[in-house]
């Protein structure tokens, strides 16, 4: 679909704003929000560029740079930190060639922290994209990336 | 002694399909709102003002009360909403994810009858962007009580009309906290509103609202289909009903329990498979980030909002992390407060600023420079300005786990070592 398309199922009302922009990031490979993106918004709900900027900037789950088609979210959280997940965030940036807040070359996985997920009862955990993976550590890490890797050439 | 659970509003978790409304009525779904709507809207707000039901996002908040003012205020308004608060992200917290994705309607029957009993005709459910699962089926709560007549125009022939949408969170931890929550909601950044004016009075778009956290919410077709004097019989006489905990960190079975309000933390260590591996008990952060540490002196202490607030503790939004020997208080303390300084939306100074210097001190401490007693002082003090100055509850808390730890674990703080 298209930025046009997607934007008008929408009503033009301004407490639309985050939900056209989650869906707009959505439909975008690289998952992020382009400047065409960012600039239909602002017309469609006759808001100023600079107030849907200010918004889409605020919150950490969009993106203004193009990102991986996997986006790896871990959780950072004190629960998982207890659990030891640095180690595993220290292994992904070694399985991915990356740091934290960076994006593969052949922008397959960008690599994030998040706040707490809400899955402390089977800590460490993380997320890609829509998917969460629990109970993690360093044997599961290679598997889930393996998986993805897979996913990725077969299509 | 041992203690069992006592599932009310987690009674049909495991047992009824969340994507199937003819489970959730087969298990006396919707009972409760064909009850509320045979009552006045005002008796409904009476029953829930009877059962002493106290918000479950954190504050503790006599939930009918909360009804009742919105419901008076601004009489001359005809517009009003109610906004649930589905945007769970309090550290060690994930009971409303569980309602949400496990029994999603229950917590939508419980939105429909305050609705009803505030006179609303739409109400928003806020739920965090990362919670796709949660996103996914209360959508199709909705749409099927839409299509099962529980939902739009003269809901079961009564009369009254009511609209539920979903908003989405975008990551956000302050927009958790109501204001910020309908600031995000209308559309914009999340930054706090001054209060007053209160939601009740000046909510979404400027109308009276209700706020009201998952949990809370579905507390409230209990209430209704079974009297509020049967719900204040359970709990305590300060805070009635039962309360989920979700137990995390070194216990061998984590998870949501729900007990009724006065449980220990010991019954619920005890409940949760004991200590993973046999491990000695060290710490447990109740309430998340925005909570406080105790020891082994508080295994003891009745777990209820006013019995914990005595002891300069909190229940939060019922997260229990509970730490081991060996585990570093240190750690988890720096853990929260680079939380608080990742979330801070920098709207106010004493925040902004205040959440930075608490991390850099908390660096020091971690380099050993010298004058550890002095940082912790001064830690203290860094909080307790932001604790009296901040605009919302953000900047207010980290007072909370800085002075517990300060208080029950010094030694280990000024040694570096756990």
């Amino acid at each position: 679909m298209s930025i046009q398309e997607i934007i008008k199922q929408f009503e033009p009302r301004q407490h639309n704003l985050l939900n056209i922009l989650h869906a707009l990031q959505d439909i975008h490979p690289q998952q992020y929000l382009t400047e065409d993106a960012l600039d239909e918004t602002a017309r469609y709900l006759k808001l100023t560029k600079s107030s849907v900027y200010g918004v889409a900037r605020y919150y950490t789950m969009f993106s203004l740079q193009p990102r991986g088609r996997y986006i790896i979210r871990v959780c950072a959280s004190a629960v998982c930190e207890l659990l030891k997940v640095n180690s595993l965030i220290a292994a992904l940036e070694d399985l991915l060639g990356i740091k934290t807040g960076e994006t593969t070359a052949d922008h397959l996985f960008s690599l994030e922290l998040s706040e707490c997920l809400g899955q402390c009862q089977e800590a460490p955990s993380m997320m890609v994209n829509d998917q969460v993976f629990n109970n993690l550590d360093n044997e599961r890490i290679r598997e889930i990336i393996g998986q993805f890797r897979q996913t990725a050439a077969g299509s | 002694m041992a203690i069992q659970e006592q599932r009310l509003v987690l009674k049909n978790i495991g047992h009824i399909d969340p994507e199937n409304i003819r489970d959730y009525l087969g298990a006396g779904g919707y009972e409760g709102l064909k009850k509320a709507l045979s009552m006045e809207p005002a008796a409904v707000i009476e029953a829930i003002v009877d059962s002493g039901l106290r918000g479950r996002g954190g504050a503790g908040f006599p939930s009918g009360l909360k009804q009742r003012f919105t419901n008076d205020s601004r009489p001359g308004c005809r517009e009003r909403y109610v906004v649930v608060n589905a945007d769970e992200g309090e550290p060690g917290t994930f009971k409303d994810r569980v309602i949400m994705e496990q029994d999603p309607h229950l917590y939508l029957e419980g939105t429909i009858i305050a609705a009803y009993a505030i006179g609303a005709s739409q109400a928003y459910i806020y739920i965090r962007g990362e919670y796709y699962e949660s996103i996914r089926k209360t959508q199709k709560a909705i749409d099927d009580a839409y299509a099962a007549g529980f939902l739009g125009k003269d809901i079961l022939g009564s009369g009254y009309s009511l609209d539920v949408g979903i908003k989405l969170g975008a990551g956000s931890y302050l927009c958790g906290e109501e204001l910020t929550m309908l600031e995000s909601l209308e559309g914009k950044r999340g930054n706090p509103r001054i209060k007053p004016p209160f939601p009740a009075e000046k909510g979404a778009f400027n109308k009276p609202t209700l706020v009201n956290n998952v949990e809370t919410l579905a507390n409230i077709p209990l209430i209704i289909a079974r009297g509020q004097e049967w719900y204040r019989g359970i709990g305590t006489g300060d805070s009635p009903g039962t309360k989920i905990f979700t137990i995390s960190g070194q216990v061998e079975k984590p998870g949501c329990y729900e007990l009724p309000m006065g449980v220990s933390l010991r019954q619920l260590i005890e409940l949760a498979g004991g200590m993973r591996g046999g491990k000695s008990f060290k710490s447990a952060l109740l309430g998340g980030a925005a909570g406080t540490f105790v020891d082994e002196s508080m295994l003891d202490t009745p777990m209820s909002f006013d019995k914990l607030r005595e002891k300069g503790a909190t229940l939060g939004s019922g997260a229990v992390i509970v730490m081991a020997e060996g585990d570093s208080v240190y750690d988890i303390l720096h853990n929260c407060l680079r939380f608080f300084r990742h979330e801070s939306c920098g709207k106010c100074v004493p925040c902004r600023v205040g959440t930075t210097q608490l991390v850099r001190k908390a660096d020091k401490l971690r380099n050993g420079q010298p004058g550890r007693e002095k940082l912790l002082s001064e830690m203290l003090r860094e909080s307790e300005v932001m604790a009296a100055t901040s605009l919302c509850p953000l900047g207010q808390s980290p007072i909370l786990p800085v002075e517990s730890a300060i208080r029950y674990f010094k030694k280990e703080l000024l040694d570096g070592e756990a």
